[in-house]
């Protein structure tokens, strides 16, 4: 699509070009693979002795399968959370009582600048204090920190979202005698938050990777259980690449379904789909033409 | 409350959490300063007519978006250092400094060259058309008309992109940088536990000083260099 | 409009429940029967995971010399083994999980120190061990800590094994630091540093598992490592859990643990310090 913003339609002089480079590219990308590869081979990182155990059912059986589960529980967990504590704010910060906008806003804004390492080493020590008798704090650590982080997120893609629906809808509602309170509850949030199914989902993306922070506070997430497999095997390239492939699978998953649930529902809201960016910043999607 | 923010003053020199801090800044600037440098050269591949640069560019993109930027700072020592012995400097703590650089750098390459993307695509297709129409070629309406506006456009998701850089520098602890902020947290709350809530706040508030200004200032010069339509 | 964004919440929940339902995913073991930490039905023990001969996660088992004191002693405390769930801590997050209560009692590799008692109780010690160094078999230049001036040293996150070797022998050392032993083992291996350090069992476990024959331990003990069993501050099991240790160094049953899990390795423990005798109690 961009590349019709930028490029004329080409004329034959210019496809050779394009041809041309199209082909050194294409050379140019194998050529560092295969590199890549040589190097790896020199150092031995290609055997089958340090490969082969990344493949094997004990490895998947005892150790990356349950690390898998620990790491989609937490992430299941913290993203309904945040779900749910996102609204909360968001129409906090849409409320039209001053007070409550000023609170929740402020709220937002710290939640989103402090790191989410911090926060779970935080979090980790407190419930240290506060909750003795409970086992797997670790766990909920790394749930609570995602959920702070993560629900203001996306209190903030309520916001946007609210923002980014064109103005006659709120004034329609206004005019067939709805409170500003009503208009924003049955008439702006329902379509916002269809408009913002797809970057919610992009969310999990997030939530998915920051969930393997869990691993410097000792929570058994699929990192941690990689680290525990090369450190009787001793391959850690091998698992960790492994591991990243794990995750690279679920989340280009998450960013397809998020894509299709963007087209499916362009038709459903008089705003934009967002679609997040991956980063956890949704303004940079929300902060599009339509601002 | 007066020998608690004198003991908390004690522990702030102690553990040199200015120091650390700094540390931080410092893998900011250099991760974003690279980060900014791949990413415009993924992005210049990701508009380009060429289909196999697009290809190279599109699958360098979904790899590092969708790792774990735990698993890329583990790898950088545990793969880069340690399996294929790759040095980057003579001391071991420069050289775990530069491969947390590098981890930072290649992880987020991948969100700068998106936003540059994203800037590309906020120019109305009418844009290019109307320089064509007035005799432009590729360069000089790329160079005049184009780019202006798509870097305009980009501002806000650089922006924030480079909050979630030094945020997201923390996770160098991973790749044995440990005297970075989130490593002296923990082990200042690990020994000192009766200063939970004083350690955490300080830390806090310094991300805090240090994020808010990044977004004011990136809004503010967003609206400001908006390209109104 | 409405109903269908509701819907969709009401899906996401209820797959939260279905997977909260599984409960947590012990990584290398069924967590089934599982209890709380403290106290009830159960009991929560701390070992590491990453240590051949002391406590090495092996499938769905546990193996290692502290795990075999752990389960003598536990079995003391009236506890069978199928009410022993193991839980890893590694080194840098075993004071915290002592105090969050994420387990009742540690036994990993645990040195008795002054510092940690500050913030823990220790009941023991079960074993005495010492600092030593790792290297590759053919380097003849490192046999003991003064030699390390100027080389390259790895050590875990949170042990005090490295910080020791820079104040008290060589300032100029250069510091790995990692979460796990094997690691270290590993960078040791791809000659990436030149020595290893932490206590002597622990390094022969490791040569043993994951050197193939091109690691050897330098032999030259320079510290004294008391084993002891991490409890929470003011435990009231540490005097149990003595008797429970006397009991097995009494019985053979110690003697036995040491010569299973050092099977394979060169490695005898010091004779003049082991068995130990346990400490007062608190």
């Amino acid at each position: 699509m961009s590349a019709s913003v930028l490029f004329d339609a080409p004329g034959p002089r210019a496809r050779a070009w394009t041809f041309a480079g199209n082909v050194l590219g294409a050379v140019v990308a194998i050529g560092v693979a295969v590199w890549v590869l040589i190097q790896l081979n020199a150092k031995g990182q290609l055997s089958w002795d340090l490969w082969g155990p990344v493949f094997s059912t004990r490895t998947w059986q005892y150790y990356l399968l349950p690390g898998l589960v620990n790491t989609l529980r937490a992430a299941a967990f913290a993203i309904v959370g945040s779900l749910v504590f996102g609204l909360l704010f968001g129409m906090g910060r849409l409320s039209q009582l001053a007070p409550v906008r000023w609170v929740c806003g402020v709220f937002v804004e710290f939640l989103r600048a402090v790191p989410v390492l911090l926060m779970m080493v935080f979090f980790y020590g407190l419930f240290g204090v506060l909750l003795p008798g409970v086992s797997d704090k670790a766990f909920l650590a790394v749930v609570v920190a995602l959920i702070l982080y993560n629900g203001s997120v996306i209190a903030e893609l309520v916001r946007s979202g609210v923002g980014n629906l064109p103005r006659g809808q709120r004034e329609a509602g206004l005019v067939v005698g709805l409170t500003e309170g009503q208009a924003l509850r049955s008439i702006q949030l329902p379509q916002a938050l269809v408009a913002m199914l797809p970057a919610m989902v992009s969310q999990i993306v997030v939530v998915l990777k920051d969930s393997a922070l869990g691993q410097i506070i000792g929570y058994q997430e699929l990192l941690r259980a990689g680290q525990i497999v090369y450190s009787g095997d001793g391959n850690p390239l091998q698992v960790l690449t492994a591991v990243a492939v794990v995750f690279i699978l679920l989340n280009v998953l998450l960013t397809v379904v998020a894509h299709r649930l963007s087209k499916l529902l362009s038709s459903r809201t008089a705003a934009a789909p967002l679609e997040g960016t991956g980063i956890g910043n949704p303004t940079a999607v929300a902060g599009g033409s339509r601002v | 409350m007066n020998d608690y923010l004198s003991g908390l003053g004690s522990l702030v020199e102690r553990y040199d959490v200015l120091g650390a801090f700094w540390t931080n800044i410092q893998l900011t600037f250099w991760g974003a300063l690279i980060a900014l440098v791949l990413g415009t050269v993924l992005a210049l591949m990701r508009i380009s007519p060429i289909a196999s640069l697009r290809w190279v560019g599109a699958t360098y993109v979904n790899i590092l978006r969708n790792t774990p930027l735990t698993i890329i700072m583990t790898f950088m020592v545990m793969g880069v250092w340690t399996a294929l012995q790759l040095q980057l400097a003579d001391t071991f703590e420069s050289n775990f400094f530069r491969l947390a650089v590098v981890g930072l750098a290649v992880y987020h390459a991948a969100f700068v060259c998106e936003s540059i993307r994203s800037g590309v695509n906020t120019v109305p297709l009418g844009q290019a058309e109307a320089a064509r129409a007035i005799g432009l070629s590729f360069l000089p309406a790329a160079r005049l008309i184009i780019l202006p506006q798509a870097f305009r456009g980009a501002i806000a998701p650089l922006g924030n992109t480079l909050i979630a850089l030094l945020k997201n520098s923390t996770v160098a602890a991973a790749a044995s940088v440990s005297w970075e902020t989130a490593s002296t947290m923990k082990t200042m709350i690990e020994f000192n536990p009766n200063y939970l809530w004083g350690i955490f706040a300080m830390f806090a508030l310094g991300y805090v000083i240090l994020v808010i200004p990044i977004g004011v200032l990136t809004t503010w010069l967003s609206q400001r260099l908006a390209v109104q339509r | 409009m409405r109903k269908h964004t509701m819907g969709l919440l009401a899906m996401a929940a209820a797959t939260t429940l279905t997977l909260s339902a599984c409960g947590g995913a012990e990584v290398g073991g069924e967590s089934e029967g599982e209890e709380t930490a403290a106290g009830g039905e159960g009991i929560t023990i701390g070992i590491k995971y990453d240590q051949p001969g002391l406590g090495l996660q092996d499938g769905a088992e546990y193996t290692g010399f502290d795990v075999d004191v752990a389960k003598y002693v536990a079995n003391e405390l009236g506890y069978s083994e199928d009410q022993i769930t193991f839980k890893e801590t590694p080194s840098a997050n075993r004071e915290a999980m002592l105090q969050n209560g994420d387990v009742d009692m540690i036994f990993a590799t645990y040195s008795i120190t002054d510092e940690r008692k500050e913030v823990i109780d220790f009941a023991g010690p079960y074993f005495v061990a010492g600092q030593d160094l790792l290297v590759a078999a053919d380097n003849t230049d490192i046999t003991g800590p003064e030699d390390l001036e100027g080389k390259n040293l790895c050590s875990v996150t949170g042990s005090t094994s490295a910080e020791k070797i820079k104040t008290d022998y060589a300032e100029g050392v250069q510091l790995l630091e990692r979460p796990g032993y094997a690691e270290c083992v590993t960078a040791l291996s791809a000659g990436q540093v030149d020595a290893v350090t932490t206590d002597d069992i622990i390094l022969a476990g490791l040569a043993a598992a994951n050197g193939d024959g091109n690691l050897k331990v330098v032999g030259n003990p320079f510290s004294e490592e008391n084993y002891g069993v991490g409890l929470p501050k003011g435990d009231d099991r540490c005097e149990d859990i003595n008797a429970a240790i006397t009991k097995m160094i009494d019985e053979g049953a110690w003697e036995d643990a040491v010569a299973a899990n050092t099977e394979g390795t060169d490695y005898t423990p010091n004779a003049d310090l082991n068995p130990p005798t346990p400490e007062a109690c608190a």
